[in-house]
């Protein structure tokens, strides 16, 4: 009776969750037993794993930036000199039913020459001038989806039409920023993968020191009647400490670093008097920088462990 | 509780260490094997705990067969049997304490309960006031005191020996098997590796004497201390 008891399944799910919690307190201290290894291996993790996590941000701020230039891709259309103002609004209705164009602004030669005269000061000479010099223009924001081909197409098809006097249009550079933008991309994601293995193999071959430095320990746990799993886990909860050490090394990094680049940085955007905020760590970036560190170390110390353990049996 | 049918055992390079052994060990009985070293004691006790396989034949434990066991049912097998070996085998960087709770945090014993029966298992070789001393710390006896106390800690239905008194003065090592003749009492099969036929004869259980790998004389010797 007392025997099925003891074997009950909440009886052992009592003893398996005594034994994670065990082994997850003993490998702490074991950690700290040894805080000079201790810290130059997490230290060595946490700089893995901070690189690509910059790049990252760095990626992700340069495509803010990107975003705020997205005003580059509109272009203007310059009416003729002396077209009605209906023709213009006419024109403005045809284009904002083509799915390409987000948005359409108007601004009536009169208007502009308004402007022109507030901000340049220059209201003696246009009053010399006798006319309006300046054309009804519609500045056209495209769609976000729509192509550069397709709206250089469309450029050329609004100049040749005889109300238009001239069209602008300058996307190609930003369509290039946006290349190098997908190509560094690219290779935070090789970069991220290559130091993730470099994170396994560092826990890895600490973990393998670990094993044989215990192994008189872990032949005498064998003898004893321990399991392969018994003798497993606590070096798992090892690398799985040494990711997780490691990941909030890289997150200190990041802050840091994005703390000591903050001021400089604004200073710089102060200048183009561009209004866009940095970006920081944000939710997904931080998640992925823990999971990352807990999932190589834990994987680094599955490795070495799979190897190695197997290989010590008692004498 | 414990049966050899047929045993042999050979090692490459070194020839056979057994040889066609057969014999049973009662539940509740104290045996103890004697023979010249390289007779092959240590072999048949390391056969029991499924160290090593046989070559030949077949080793049982309560019924089941051990060289049949697969890699995943060894522990539980071993987890069922105390061993006392002669070097020890004390974690020299773990506490008298805590080498002692080692069975019981393998087979998951609360946190609770492996206090009280380690300190029952250091009372019984009279240790206890030294549960927080290194091995080093400890004389040769008390270290095989200590490993003793490790191998009875889990009440196993079975304790083997190998050579448990072979580094003790002839007092230390009368004390020992003393202490086995009371883990017997209370009905712990005992399977004795030792080659001190002075210490025999002082003690009582049944003789198995082996010599060159082969049981030299089956019969049971009755020996009253």
């Amino acid at each position: 009776m007392a025997r099925n008891k003891q074997h009950s399944p909440m009886n052992q799910l009592t003893r398996w969750g005594q034994l994670h919690y065990r082994n997850c307190r003993d490998t702490v201290f074991a950690l700290a037993d040894n805080p000079i290894a201790t810290a130059l291996t997490v230290a060595v993790i946490g700089i893995a794993l901070a690189l690509p996590g910059s790049l990252n941000i760095m990626i992700q701020n340069a495509r803010n930036l990107a975003g705020s230039w997205e005003s580059a891709r509109d272009f203007s259309i310059y009416m003729v000199p002396g077209t009605d103002l209906a023709q213009a609004q006419s024109l403005a209705k045809e284009l904002q039913a083509d799915d390409d164009i987000a948005a359409i602004k108007l601004i009536a030669a009169e208007s502009a020459l308004l402007d022109f005269r507030e901000s340049s000061g220059l209201g003696d000479v246009l009053d010399a001038l006798g006319s309006n010099p300046l054309p009804h223009t519609l500045v056209v924001r495209p769609a976000e989806t729509a192509e550069a081909a397709a709206l250089a197409d469309l450029a050329d098809k609004l100049a040749a039409r005889a109300e238009v006097d001239m069209v602008k249009i300058d996307t190609l550079w930003v369509e290039r920023l946006n290349a190098i933008l997908d190509f560094m991309n690219r290779v935070v994601v090789i970069a991220s993968i290559l130091l993730i293995a470099a994170v396994i193999i560092i826990v890895g071959n600490t973990i393998r020191l670990d094993i044989q430095n215990r192994r008189v320990e872990i032949e005498v746990l064998k003898l004893l009647g321990a399991s392969d799993g018994f003798v497993r886990r606590p070096f798992l909860y090892v690398g799985l400490w040494y990711g997780f050490l490691g990941s909030m090394i890289a997150l200190f990094l990041l802050v840091a670093g994005g703390w000591l680049l903050s001021s400089p940085l604004e200073r710089l955007i102060g200048l183009y008097e561009s209004d866009i905020n940095l970006l920081g760590l944000d939710p997904q970036t931080i998640a992925a920088i823990v999971g990352g560190g807990v999932l190589s170390g834990w994987g680094g110390a599955w490795t070495a462990v799979s190897r190695h353990l197997a290989a010590i049996q008692p004498k | 509780m414990i049966r050899f049918d047929n045993v042999s055992k050979r090692y490459q390079g070194t020839g056979d260490a057994l040889r066609n052994l057969s014999f049973e060990v009662d539940r509740g009985e104290m045996v103890f094997l004697t023979g010249a070293s390289g007779a092959g004691k240590s072999t048949l006790l390391r056969l029991i705990a499924h160290i090593e396989i046989p070559t030949r034949g077949q080793v049982f434990v309560d019924g089941v067969n051990v060289g049949r066991l697969s890699k995943r049912q060894v522990p539980a097998h071993r987890r069922q049997i105390g061993i006392v070996f002669q070097d020890n085998k004390l974690l020299a960087d773990r506490s008298a304490f805590d080498n002692v709770a080692l069975p019981l945090v393998i087979a998951g014993v609360s946190d609770r309960e492996i206090p009280r029966r380690v300190r029952a298992a250091l009372d019984q070789v009279g240790l206890l006031k030294k549960e927080k001393l290194l091995p080093g710390m400890l004389s040769t006896g008390e270290q095989q005191r200590i490993g003793i106390a490790r191998a009875v800690v889990a009440r196993p239905r079975l304790l083997i020996a190998d050579e448990p008194t072979g580094n003790l003065d002839p007092w230390l090592s009368l004390e020992i098997m003393k202490l086995f003749g009371r883990f017997n009492q209370i009905g712990v099969t005992m399977l004795i590796a030792t080659h001190d036929l002075n210490l025999l004869d002082k003690v009582r259980g049944r003789r198995l004497q082996l010599g060159n790998g082969e049981l030299i004389d089956p019969a049971t010797d009755a020996l009253i201390f």
